[in-house]
């Protein structure tokens, strides 16, 4: 089956989508990420959509439900890349990624999460 | 497919109506799958960059799109889309015609509402899309099916 790949950093788990998501991907991506947390003991996940040219309702709510689950399991995430035309189109369809904490890049990103000094 | 769903429901709106008037080029597709979601925002994203739509509407037309062919397939049960080229005077816009022969929609001043939803997602597919085009047209029979309409066209 098709995967997202979520590369350990540390206590860091990093995803870079690159792909046109369907749903089950999204899906799948939101359980991998959830059972890799706990499997690597993770304190922070970094989720990069510079990539993506487009997040609906559908995908916006696997990342705002990953972002839970994942402060439930007392780790953080962070959404790092997201395009401006994604932006805009994110907020006039209603989505505001409630709880979900954002940064322009990776560095950034890893810096919100107290990783200052790779 | 195409045939068998338009001579099943006439649907009737006024957009529909311009659609039929204004179109110069129309490409179907189905709407069955995942897979087939992901095919068609690849070939919206086409369409739009060939008529030069912003970059901003471009992502707009593409997002509508995708939340609305996964309503044709959630709660439709499956059906097809039509991609219309549109062209009034120097005008030229992208249309696209949802059209399932699912339950319909019983209530559609609240299936427009944003955060009703009747299958456990989030409940902005419809109103969520409407905001997103320029043109936004709906006819739902119950127990028939439902057929949406959208148009973006170029500023």
């Amino acid at each position: 089956m098709e995967r997202i790949p979520i590369l350990r950093m540390g206590d860091l788990l990093l995803v870079t989508i690159q792909v046109d998501m369907h749903d089950r991907l999204a899906m799948t991506l939101q359980d991998d990420l959830t059972e890799r947390i706990v499997r690597d003991n993770a304190k922070g996940v970094l989720i990069d959509i510079s990539a993506l040219d487009l997040v609906d309702s559908f995908i916006g709510r696997m990342i705002s439900n990953t972002a839970a689950m994942a402060r439930v399991l007392d780790a953080q995430t962070v959404v790092v890349g997201m395009q401006p035309a994604v932006a805009i189109t994110l907020v006039e369809l209603g989505l505001t990624l409630h709880g979900v904490k954002t940064a322009l890049n990776v560095e950034k990103g890893m810096a919100l999460l107290g990783k200052n000094h790779f | 497919m195409s045939a068998a769903l338009n001579n099943a429901v006439a649907f009737d709106t006024a957009l529909l109506e311009l659609h039929a008037r204004l179109r110069t080029a129309r490409t179907t597709l189905p709407l069955r799958s995942d897979e087939d979601v992901v095919g068609l925002r690849r070939h919206v994203r086409e369409r739009a960059v060939a008529l030069a739509l912003s970059l901003v509407d471009q992502t707009k037309l593409v997002t509508a799109a995708s939340e609305l062919a996964r309503n044709t397939i959630k709660y439709g049960g499956g059906g097809e889309v039509h991609l219309d080229a549109l062209e009034d005077g120097f005008k030229r816009g992208i249309g696209l015609i949802f059209v399932d022969n699912g339950p319909g929609i019983a209530d559609l001043d609240m299936a427009l509402r944003d955060g009703y939803t009747t299958g456990g997602g989030l409940g902005l597919g419809l109103g969520g899309s409407k905001r997103l085009v320029d043109e936004f047209d709906i006819d739902s029979r119950p127990g028939e099916g439902t057929a949406v309409s959208v148009v973006k066209w170029k500023r």
